[in-house]
């Protein structure tokens, strides 16, 4: 080090860090580099050694009132009078430990500061925090939805004793309360960490919950005459460290530890939520957040979060079908997009629109688009879907996907021509429409008188409608958790959506069934095997995406183009780091 | 043409392959499975007999299980036939034909039993009287080698090509001291004939059982006068018998030479992609070279159907008409209750001795066996000639050069293990 | 752990013939076949045997009343003496299972039972017989006492679906087993 800069040779530590607006800390012996201003808990964190911790949130204040994260903490001893302060051969003070620990969540760091997270100390703090936590703790562990990713389980068996010495009885308090339409609240399980408060005060803005009484019998409670029916209150299940807030959604369908998660992204709006969705076999559990500091931070909307059990309804169409007079009939793959494409053959240019679905993903889109220019025509649209935003992540645009199809449609407007189609259709100039994703009775407000005027209507969706009734071939689609693509977001960001279970058996992709009928209509395409084979097209063809893949957009996704558009929720937060 | 050999052949052949043998490799699997129950404290197949149950009797007829076979095989051919789809068909549908043909094939030179008069005819219990008996058995038990090694290579699987590999090595290891250790009981009776080795035995006592001579038994003085160097010969006779007894379990796969499907090592061996009655034909392809081995080792050294003891002569001597017909199938008796006592001998040693390590088996193959066989001769020639050239020379001339034979072989022997030897700690 | 290195027996040249050896064994099995034959064999009287070896004839005799008590038979859900189902779903059995024997589908009892306070009871409790190894994990890892390994073990079935063992037929075989801890009562 001293060789290759000789220059800093003669600088202490400190004034190097200084430079940088940084400070040095010396965390279990190892000296980092930290910001100043970083709380302790976070800076072990950065060295990599794990402060346990129930009250402390990231995303929130810290009030400290846990006591897990207890540690150890040092400063250099102030000289004697008439004596100078003298520097280690490497430059650093000697730190004179504290004999008693501190909290490492409400502490901040300081020049030279040293913090061990270990020792008989900190070991001997955290047992009895763990023990006095225990004491009016039901352990229900069997019939509680926490258990598997529960912190006090966890802590329990690293730092906690095995056995207790608790011989009284456990004060009782209200179990089972519903506290909100989709939260179901046991106190006895509360730890008294406040997360819950702090987030519905501080992230939300409708401070409903808090406790009342004292001492052992503090309970968590909602104002009364009120309810937590925020659309962001399942996030408090998520932070809740315990078993004291659980959705009623997810409550006893299946222990996490059989879940598989899949990092994927929220379709319900623009902002496209980071999000995991928690799978065994081929049935979706839950989906919850997933920490993106550009797009979610660490939440999701209520309505967003459950809004996945369509995938698994009763009515899901699950084969291709082709109609028969007033009927549809079941028809194999092969028949139906040959009959599709055999339909729109017979049509002359002009006379076939294609509505596609700003909830598609861009490779479908990007089809789409070749599907249109195969058939020769411009008319080309996506259903626009404008309502208002929350302010915080609901974004107004709920097609989470309109920027891709700017992007790959070269288009301001991607809605543009769905007027047009729609009276076209009614003045029976338009008579073939593929429409992907969308019921041309709902949010494209067709009239159903409209859409008999037609000679052909291909249509692809996941469960039965209107459209689908009045469709010549109807080709059943996979949903958001089904399948694999990317989208791009309000702000420009491009995310990737991961297939998590298997459609269900007799569908395809929806990328499949518009590259068959592409490739139907027009023998010349090139063979696209894969949905990364599709990806490579688009990059080719979009300068925005140049030298990317799907692999490369990675779990927090890559930013591709600005838009202007930001995100509430994110704003606000960075706003707080600011000031 | 006369017609009338033609169809006697086939008559024996049918005989002595359907009514004989086929039902012996049966019963020697029900035998192997009760004797190997009675020795590990168990009972063994026990059950199966005529289910009278089903037709609306009170009680099922088991008959100590001496219908198990009867299944056993029923099993066989009903079970799935599962063909892997990565093996090569042809090869791997030959195989099972390829081992068991050539032991069905031996049993054509097996003396069974005295001549029989049937329609007039005088007809020997022999299906082909060739004067190369126990060469061409060699030749074509040989064969099977074959059948196990195109099974463990068609199967295009790792544990039946080891296994296939394994019996190819220890087949041609084990044929040479198998050949070897028979040339001097050759050197005895002089010729090849498997009839004429047992007529010989039937007159001057079983090789290995000299006990009379057509002078007379043991106790009388007649049989000393002529005994010649017999009893001396039963040194290198006996080193015969073992080396070959011991070669036939190697040739035949058996315990403790069974390698090729060592289940510990292999899973099955060369058949464990086989199933049905492919694999059943393997294990009646093994039963046969069984039974074929105690039928030439009975017949070699324990005097094939002969009564023994100056009997058989009497039998055949009372000779004309009906009790002649009779001496033929009390031989054939005979030499079956010997070949059975033998099978039961293999059996016994199955669950006794345990499998050897490869090395073992070729160290003893090898340096063993072949040493022993090649010196065998030596001895079994000095001991035939010493009449001939007087006592002088063969004690000055011959057991020296003997000796010095021994000599050279075990220092050769010792040598070349040395350079060879594993260290195993 | 230590080492302890063998070395190997120097054999005399009368071991080495090994033959000897050989027949000294072939005598040996031949005498335990003779006393297996007359059914003198070690312990066959106390294992009851039929006269052949020690071996019992199944099923015409049955070593039923001779059963461990640890011993491992079919698996299956008890109520306690209170008439409660003890099994909560936690599905630590259907995780912990190694052949994958056990699917659980969790149910939420209703407000309204006489044991509310459980909140969980299984939907549908499917034990698949012919997965099932009788190791005994299950039990083993039973937060609430509800699966034992009975000493049954006769289960025969002539399809699959009649060797999966459901809810009813598991508490049906279970019975109602008394002395079990009652951590669910209320605390006088």
């Amino acid at each position: 080090m001293a060789d290759s800069a000789p220059a800093t040779a003669d600088k202490l530590p400190k004034v190097l860090a200084a430079e940088k607006g940084m400070v040095n800390v010396q965390i279990d012996g190892t000296w980092i580099q930290v910001p100043r201003g970083t709380r302790m808990i976070e800076a072990c964190k950065q060295a990599e050694q794990e402060v346990p911790h129930y009250c402390y949130h990231t995303k929130l204040s810290s009030p400290g009132n846990c006591r897990m994260c207890l540690v150890q903490m040092g400063m250099p001893s102030r000289p004697a009078p008439g004596h100078h302060i003298s520097f280690g051969d490497d430059g650093f003070q000697k730190i004179g430990w504290m004999p008693r620990p501190v909290i490492s969540c409400a502490n901040t760091v300081a020049e030279n500061m040293g913090i061990r997270t270990s020792g008989a100390l900190v070991e001997e703090c955290r047992n009895g925090v763990m023990e006095f936590l225990l004491i009016n703790h039901p352990l229900d562990c069997p019939i509680c939805d926490q258990a598997g990713e529960c912190s006090l389980q966890e802590f329990s068996v690293d730092h906690g004793r095995g056995s207790s010495r608790f011989e009284e009885v456990k004060v009782k308090k209200p179990k089972n309360v519903e506290i909100g339409p989709r939260i179901r609240l046991d106190d006895e399980r509360c730890i008294m960490c406040s997360r819950c408060i702090r987030f519905m005060d501080e992230v939300v803005d409708d401070p409903v919950l808090g406790f009342i009484d004292r001492g052992t019998h503090t309970k968590l409670t909602v104002h009364p005459g009120r309810q937590l029916d925020s659309n962001y209150s399942l996030n408090t299940v998520d932070i809740c460290p315990v078993g004291a807030l659980t959705s009623n959604d997810f409550r006893f369908q299946m222990r996490v530890w059989f879940l598989k998660e899949t990092k994927s992204i929220d379709v319900n709006c623009g902002t496209g939520c980071n999000t995991v969705i928690w799978t065994r076999g081929n049935e979706v559990f839950r989906i919850t957040p997933r920490e993106n500091n550009d797009v979610n931070s660490c939440w999701i909307p209520d309505s967003h979060r459950l809004n996945f059990h369509y995938l698994h309804a009763e009515t899901r169409l699950d084969a291709p079908m082709i109609r028969k007079g007033q009927n549809h009939e079941n028809a194999d793959w092969f028949d139906a997009i040959a009959k599709a494409a055999e339909g729109l053959k017979g049509h002359q240019r002009g006379e076939v629109a294609i509505i596609g679905s700003g909830r598609q993903t861009n490779e479908e889109l990007y089809l789409l688009k070749r599907l249109a220019e195969t058939l020769e025509t411009d008319l080309l649209t996506l259903v626009p879907r404008f309502e208002e935003s929350d302010g915080r992540l609901v974004s107004a645009d709920r097609n989470p996907n309109t920027n891709g199809a700017k992007l790959l449609w070269a288009t301001d407007d991607p809605y543009a021509k769905l007027d047009a189609i729609r009276e076209g259709v009614s003045g029976r100039k338009i008579k073939a429409i593929v429409v992907f994703y969308e019921d041309l009775l709902g949010a494209a407000a067709f009239k159903a008188t409209d859409l008999e005027k037609l000679e052909l209507l291909v249509s692809n969706h996941l469960l039965p409608n209107g459209t689908a009734k009045a469709s010549h071939v109807v080709m059943p689609g996979a949903g958001f958790a089904e399948k694999r693509g990317s989208m791009v977001n309000i702000t420009g960001r491009l995310q990737r959506l991961n297939q998590a279970i298997l459609p269900p058996e007799g569908v395809m992709d929806d990328w499949e069934i518009i590259r068959d009928l592409v490739a139907a209509l027009d023998h010349n395409e090139p063979a696209r095997h894969l949905i990364e084979d599709v990806f490579t097209e688009i990059v080719d063809d979009v300068e925005e995406l140049e030298e990317l893949t799907l692999s490369k957009i990675g779990d927090l996704g890559i930013q591709v183009t600005e838009t202007g558009e930001t995100i509430p929720l994110i704003e606000t937060e960075r706003g707080e780091i600011v000031g | 043409m006369d017609w009338v050999p033609l169809i006697i052949t086939g008559i024996k052949v049918f005989f002595f392959t359907f009514v004989v043998i086929l039902p012996l490799i049966a019963y020697s699997t029900y035998a192997e499975r009760r004797v190997c129950a009675i020795m590990q404290d168990r009972v063994g197949p026990n059950r199966v007999g005529i289910p009278l149950t089903l037709l609306g009797f009170k009680k099922d007829l088991s008959f100590f299980g001496l219908l198990q076979p009867l299944a056993d095989g029923l099993k066989g051919l009903f079970k799935q036939d599962l063909t892997p789809g990565h093996v090569r068909k042809s090869f791997y549908w030959m195989a099972p034909a390829l081992t068991a043909i050539p032991a069905f094939i031996t049993v054509c030179v097996i003396p069974f039993g005295s001549n029989v008069n049937l329609f007039g005819h005088d007809v020997k219990l022999v299906i082909a009287d060739i004067g190369a008996g126990p060469l061409f058995v060699f030749a074509i038990a040989s064969l099977s080698v074959y059948g196990i090694t195109l099974a463990g290579w068609s199967s295009n699987s790792k544990y039946p090509f080891f296994g296939g590999v394994r019996s190819c090595a220890q087949m041609i290891s084990y044929e040479i001291s198998l050949g070897l250790s028979i040339i001097p009981v050759l050197m005895v009776f002089g010729k090849l004939n498997l009839t004429d080795i047992v007529t010989h035995q039937s007159e001057k006592g079983w090789l290995l059982l000299p006990l009379w001579n057509e002078h007379g038994s043991i106790f009388s003085g007649d049989y000393w006068a002529h005994c010649g160097p017999q009893w001396l010969l039963l040194l290198p006779l006996g080193i015969s018998f073992i080396v070959f007894t011991t070669s036939i379990f190697a040739e035949t796969n058996r315990m403790p030479f069974d390698l090729p499907e060592c289940e510990t090592e292999l899973v099955g061996g060369y058949h464990t992609e086989y199933s049905s009655m492919k694999f059943a034909l393997f294990f009646m392809g093994e039963y046969a070279a069984m039974i074929v081995g105690s039928a030439v080792i009975v017949t070699i050294f324990f005097g094939g159907w002969s009564l023994g003891f100056g009997l058989d002569s009497a039998l055949l001597q009372t000779g004309e008409g009906a009790w002649k017909w009779f001496a033929g199938f009390i031989h054939l008796g005979v030499f079956l209750a010997k070949t059975i006592g033998f099978i039961i001998f293999f059996i016994w040693v199955r669950w006794t001795v345990p499998r050897l390590r490869y090395d073992q088996l070729m160290k003893l193959g090898w340096v063993v066996f072949f040493e022993l066989a090649l010196f065998n001769i030596f001895i079994a020639a000095l001991i035939i000639a010493a009449p001939h050239i007087g006592p002088l020379l063969t004690l000055f001339v011959g057991v020296p050069i003997l000796l010095a034979l021994a000599a050279i072989m075990y220092f050769i022997t010792k040598s070349v293990e040395s350079k060879h030897k594993v260290n195993i700690t | 752990m230590a080492v302890i290195k063998l070395k190997r027996p120097k054999l005399s040249w009368y071991e080495h013939l090994y033959l000897p050896a050989i027949i000294k064994g072939l005598l040996i099995t031949f005498k335990h076949a003779v006393i297996s034959v007359f059914g003198k064999a070690t312990g066959s009287k106390e294992l009851a045997s039929s006269g052949l070896g020690v071996t019992m004839q199944y099923p015409e005799q049955k070593w039923d009343e001779h059963l461990p008590e640890y011993y491992r038979g079919i698996p299956a859900l008890v109520t306690d003496e209170q008439g409660r189902e003890r099994c909560v779903s936690c599905q630590l059995c259907e995780f912990i299972c190694p052949p994958k024997a056990i699917t659980i589908a969790p149910g939420e009892l209703k407000s309204d039972d006489e044991w509310a306070k459980v909140e969980k009871a299984p939907k549908a409790f499917d034990i698949d017989m012919i997965r099932c190894i009788y190791c005994g994990m299950c039990e083993e890892v039973c937060p609430e006492q509800a699966i034992f390994l009975r000493q049954d073990y006769a289960m025969t079935g002539t399809t699959r679906a009649e060797m999966v063992n459901d809810k009813d037929r598991l508490y049906q075989l279970g019975g109602v087993r008394e002395g079990l801890i009652n951590k669910w009562n209320e605390v006088k």
